[in-house]
């Protein structure tokens, strides 16, 4: 009997054990799943949370209903991997033997990383909103905004979701105004990058919208630390930034015990190939979803079209023939702007988001780089199929790979 | 690739002037590139530079700030004073190495 270990039930690693356990015949193997606790997060459902759009209970469902029969859930916290001895053993003791791991466990914000966050303006002055903690107390702080200085803040890349601190901006802008305040609003977007975005395209499409919007952008700024009394951002170059309310993106990090495993790179993130994510320190090791360190978004559509290419390779492979599959950094994006309007991003590793129509070319429905309401509803109607088809591992009709069908090339555009 | 002459060196680079061929670097190179920039280069720059190349050698990608600080030993404060507003960006392109991706 072989056993497949997977760390993480979070969107990639159920997705990896409902594919895996179709494809791979019971007699012969056994999957197991590990996570701390039995709460699975619709993260993307964050974003509304303080705006009123969503209630908790609409973002979170027990892990259970979405691990397939066959697949054990075991519920602890992970100590560390003994890459040598092929276990991991838990907090409480526990010991779990693997032929082959994959290594699913994500990504998470660590407040703790920046001197002054934790303070006793956490979730007063200072707010995160990648927590269901973080943006159900943002919910009850914004009504009672008075007005003043609002920052919204990353300290460093990457993060997940790389849209959703633009996003959180442009709703925080619609949301003064329909409150008919937002001329008592200042409203500052302080990031590391040169820009609103990394790619030249959507960072001049995005960064024109923050224009209109009367944001002012605050670029190449790297928080040293948060003066707590002045309500400051402080940076390494000695910039400053006072506020009135704060909404920081803290630094973003793979799991410690990826750390104490010796499997991370400077911010615990696996190293691993680009196209397999096969491990490059071991052969019966993958890393997938946000844990891993491939140079794309780390996002739920990395992670789908992830598992897509890797549950076909990982049958190829454990059978010792070549993956055939390589994955190409594809990555599909919503993008909230506001008054029920959106963009779409898509793009790899190689192509940048540009504008046009998705999925089919001239008709969309979706416009890419471009604001439409259809954005917006395609948005909302994904959280449905995340529960019932994505988790699950049910086909959706949308390509694992990225097409240029629909795009406008940069040299046609100009 | 355009080529372009850097003191005496023809060396290809991006269209942001960043080299393309890790070996076609020198240290007599990266004088001339810090120079280009405003930088004059110390023991301290050095140090920088010199973790740059070897862990593009091991990695083969430019190391971002917090690995240069973690790994490197270089803290990021001095970082900023040593190639100031943008030390990500400065390090790569006087160490000869594609600009760093950053964020994606």
């Amino acid at each position: 009997m072989k056993r497949l270990l997977v760390l993480g039930g979070g969107t990639a690693g159920t997705m990896v054990v409902n594919k895996l356990r179709r494809r791979l015949a019971r007699e012969h193997w056994q999957i197991t799943v590990v996570d701390q606790d039995d709460s699975h997060m619709y993260q993307p459902g964050f974003l509304f949370i303080p705006f009123g759009g969503y209630r908790p209970e609409q973002v979170v469902k027990p892990r259970r209903r979405f691990i397939p029969d066959g697949v054990d859930l075991v519920v602890g916290e992970i100590d560390r991997v003994d890459s040598a001895a092929n276990t991991v053993t838990l907090v409480d003791g526990r010991e779990l033997g693997y032929d082959y791991l994959v290594i699913a466990t994500g990504t998470s914000p660590r407040p703790d990383q920046t001197p002054g966050l934790l303070g006793p303006l956490w979730r007063d002055g200072i707010f995160d909103f990648y927590t269901l903690d973080g943006a159900t107390a943002l919910a009850r702080a914004l009504p009672a905004f008075v007005g003043g200085r609002l920052v919204v803040h990353i300290v460093d890349m990457p993060i997940k979701c790389p849209v959703a601190p633009l996003e959180f901006t442009f709703l925080a802008d619609a949301y003064f105004r329909h409150r008919g305040m937002r001329d008592r609003v200042e409203i500052v977007y302080a990031t590391p990058l040169p820009g609103a975005f990394t790619k030249p395209i959507a960072s001049a499409q995005l960064g024109s919208m923050l224009d209109d919007r009367k944001i002012i952008v605050e670029p190449d700024f790297l928080v040293e630390h948060v003066d707590e009394q002045a309500k400051t951002l402080v940076s390494y170059d000695e910039r400053e930034i006072p506020f009135d309310l704060l909404v920081t993106v803290p630094l973003n990090m793979g799991a410690d015990y990826i750390a104490r495993s010796g499997l991370g790179d400077e911010l615990n993130y696996v190293p691993v190939d680009k196209h397999t994510f096969l491990s490059k320190a071991h052969g019966n090791v993958f890393a997938i979803g946000d844990a891993n360190n491939i140079p794309t978004s780390k996002a739920g559509s990395v992670a789908h079209f992830s598992v897509d290419v890797f549950a076909d390779n990982f049958v190829q492979y454990v059978a010792g023939r070549p993956m055939t599959g390589s994955f190409d950094g594809h990555a599909n994006c919503f993008v909230e702007s506001g008054d029920g309007r959106g963009l779409l991003i898509d793009f790899n590793y190689d192509t940048e988001p540009l504008t046009g129509h998705y999925p089919l070319p001239g008709v969309g429905p979706f416009g890419l780089l471009a604001e439409n309401r259809r954005n917006h509803w395609g948005k909302l109607a994904f959280r449905p199929m995340y529960w019932h088809l994505l988790l699950p591992g049910r086909p959706i009709p949308l390509p694992a790979h990225m097409s240029m069908a629909g795009k406008h090339q940069p040299d046609a555009k100009e | 690739m355009p080529v372009t002459t850097i003191g005496t060196a023809q060396v290809h680079v991006d269209a942001e002037g960043f080299l393309t061929d890790y070996d076609e670097w020198s240290e007599g190179l990266a004088v001339q590139l810090a120079a280009a920039i405003g930088i004059d280069l110390t023991a301290a720059h050095w140090k920088a530079i010199r973790f740059l190349r070897e862990d593009f050698k091991a990695q083969g990608e430019t190391a971002t700030i917090r690995r240069v600080c973690t790994l490197g030993g270089i803290p990021t404060k001095q970082l900023f004073a040593l190639f100031p507003k943008k030390p990500a960006k400065k390090m790569a392109y006087i160490a000869g190495l594609p600009k760093p991706l950053g964020c994606v």
